[in-house]
């Protein structure tokens, strides 16, 4: 379980948020939503701890994570798969290296077997013609789908996907949502969701964490969202031009 | 105010690079791609900086000491001298401060702005073990042996244009050379280039790892990586001359 608690974070003399807490459990999906630049990405990157607040905690089964070692952080963090936004797949190799890194440098498979892992992957993102393929070959969906099979290699508790979504074409974003639900289904992954996409919300999040006015606005389940009266969420939803 | 940060941040990144130097396992692959590319593939380079630096001080100094007497030998005797103790370091780590330097800038940068740095992390990694480290130690292996190959390409270009020109002979040239060779000025050449290499990897390193922005905030970088380095090249050129010698 995730706790986070008053969090607060500036930029200089820019407040991104402050008082921000909430709970994320175990196996949950949550959907991280909020306008752009309200500081939803900068929130999830709190969670590892690739960045630190100015104040507050986040207590992940009851340690917090600001306050652990550098080796025990690294520990802690290798509990997590990142999606990040766009991809960050190490150019230098290509999409099998890329997938097969974490097992190079975290565990003492075989070759045989990294390799066999790493094609299981590549199929469950529908990509095993890809691996062999150099990462400037791929378009940004397969890219998206790579990262995936990457950060979920060593079958994580947590996986933060920041706009898994966002600039792919409607069919590719329902297949990258497609493999969000199944991961969280099939390895019971606890899944924290960046998005604005309020379709894609409605697919695979249960809770909904809404940020706005520099602060937590909202915080509640997908079911709760749509009755909501808070007029700032309803707002934004609609302004999405979907109807709840 | 900001500068005495960047300082401290400077120093917190070699801090934690020389925590990580036990973590073998994680930049041992890394540090092999690096050695390559530092060393071997700025050979060419370093050959050609060294031979034209040897041709023309041989060809200027023969030059000077046209107009008074002094054996010829004296031409073999300064060339090889100021390569070993000064410009064989010097104008190498000059000329890698912008091959090697803005490389790495470059490479770190974009890693940085394209979240590939983040990746690293995120997954467990020491990034600075992965990343700094290896860059950092293949300078402090390579510049020295460069160091070498450059002397040696200069003293063998001074002697090929002193042959050319008509200046002096090669006999006299090496007659010079081994008159006034002392080992210590090579030793001094050595840990020259030893400082540079870290100089311009360090600084690189620090440049690359903490850009901030797009494409114009890599630029940025590289530019000051590329700059920074020439500039405590010389502040240590001049450190080196004034504590060792």
């Amino acid at each position: 379980m995730i706790q986070i608690q008053n969090l607060k974070k500036s930029f200089g003399d820019n407040l991104v948020w402050e008082n921000v807490s909430f709970d994320i459990h175990e196996g949950e999906t949550i959907a991280i939503i909020g306008r752009s630049g309200c500081g939803k990405s900068v929130l999830v990157k709190h969670l590892n701890a690739l960045i630190y607040p100015d104040e507050g905690n986040v207590i992940i089964d009851g340690k917090n994570i600001f306050e652990l070692e550098y080796v025990e952080l690294r520990k802690m963090r290798q509990r997590f798969g990142v999606l990040f936004q766009g991809s960050a797949l190490f150019d230098s190799i290509n999409t099998f290296e890329n997938i097969a890194f974490p097992l190079r440098y975290f565990t003492k498979k075989e070759d045989e077997q990294i390799r066999e892992e790493v094609m299981k992957a590549l199929q469950m993102v529908n990509l095993e013609d890809a691996a062999e393929k150099s990462i400037a070959e791929l378009s940004g969906g397969m890219r998206r789908r790579i990262a995936l099979a990457r950060a979920t290699i060593l079958t994580p508790d947590y996986l933060i996907y920041d706009e898994p979504t966002s600039g792919l074409d409607p069919q590719t974003s329902d297949e990258i949502n497609e493999l969000i639900i199944n991961l969280a289904k099939n390895m019971n992954i606890t899944s924290i969701v960046v998005t604005h996409d309020i379709h894609s919300v409605l697919e695979i999040a249960e809770t909904v964490a809404f940020l706005d006015n520099k602060k937590l606005c909202w915080h509640g389940t997908v079911e709760e969202m749509r009755q909501s009266d808070n007029k700032l969420l309803r707002d934004f939803v609609t302004a999405s031009e979907y109807k709840i | 105010m900001e500068a005495l940060q960047k300082i401290g941040q400077y120093g917190l990144l070699l801090y934690r690079a020389l925590r990580s130097l036990y973590e073998f396992r994680t930049y041992r692959q890394n540090l092999l791609n690096e050695l390559v590319k530092i060393g071997y593939e700025s050979v060419p380079i370093v050959i050609l900086t060294g031979v034209f630096t040897g041709a023309v001080m041989t060809l200027q100094t023969s030059y000077q000491l046209d107009i008074v007497y002094v054996p010829r030998s004296v031409i073999g005797s300064i060339v090889s001298q100021s390569l070993l103790i000064e410009l064989s370091a010097v104008i190498t780590s000059l000329v890698l401060a912008g091959k090697v330097g803005a490389r790495i800038a470059t490479e770190l940068g974009t890693m940085r702005v394209s979240e590939q740095i983040d990746a690293l992390e995120s997954m467990g990694f020491n990034s600075v073990s992965f990343l700094v480290v290896p860059r950092v130690l293949s300078g402090l292996i390579m510049f020295p042996i460069l160091y070498i190959v450059a002397s040696v390409s200069g003293i063998g270009g001074g002697l090929v244009a002193g042959i050319l020109s008509g200046a002096l002979p090669a006999s006299e040239f090496m007659l010079g050379a081994r008159q006034f060779f002392f080992p210590w000025d090579v030793t001094f050449g050595f840990l020259k280039s030893f400082v540079f290499g870290f100089v311009i990897t360090s600084i690189s390193c620090f440049k690359g790892y903490f850009v901030k922005g797009g494409a114009e905030g890599v630029g940025k970088g590289t530019t000051q990586a590329t700059v920074l380095s020439c500039i405590y090249v010389l502040l240590a050129d001049f450190v080196l001359a004034a504590v060792v010698l």
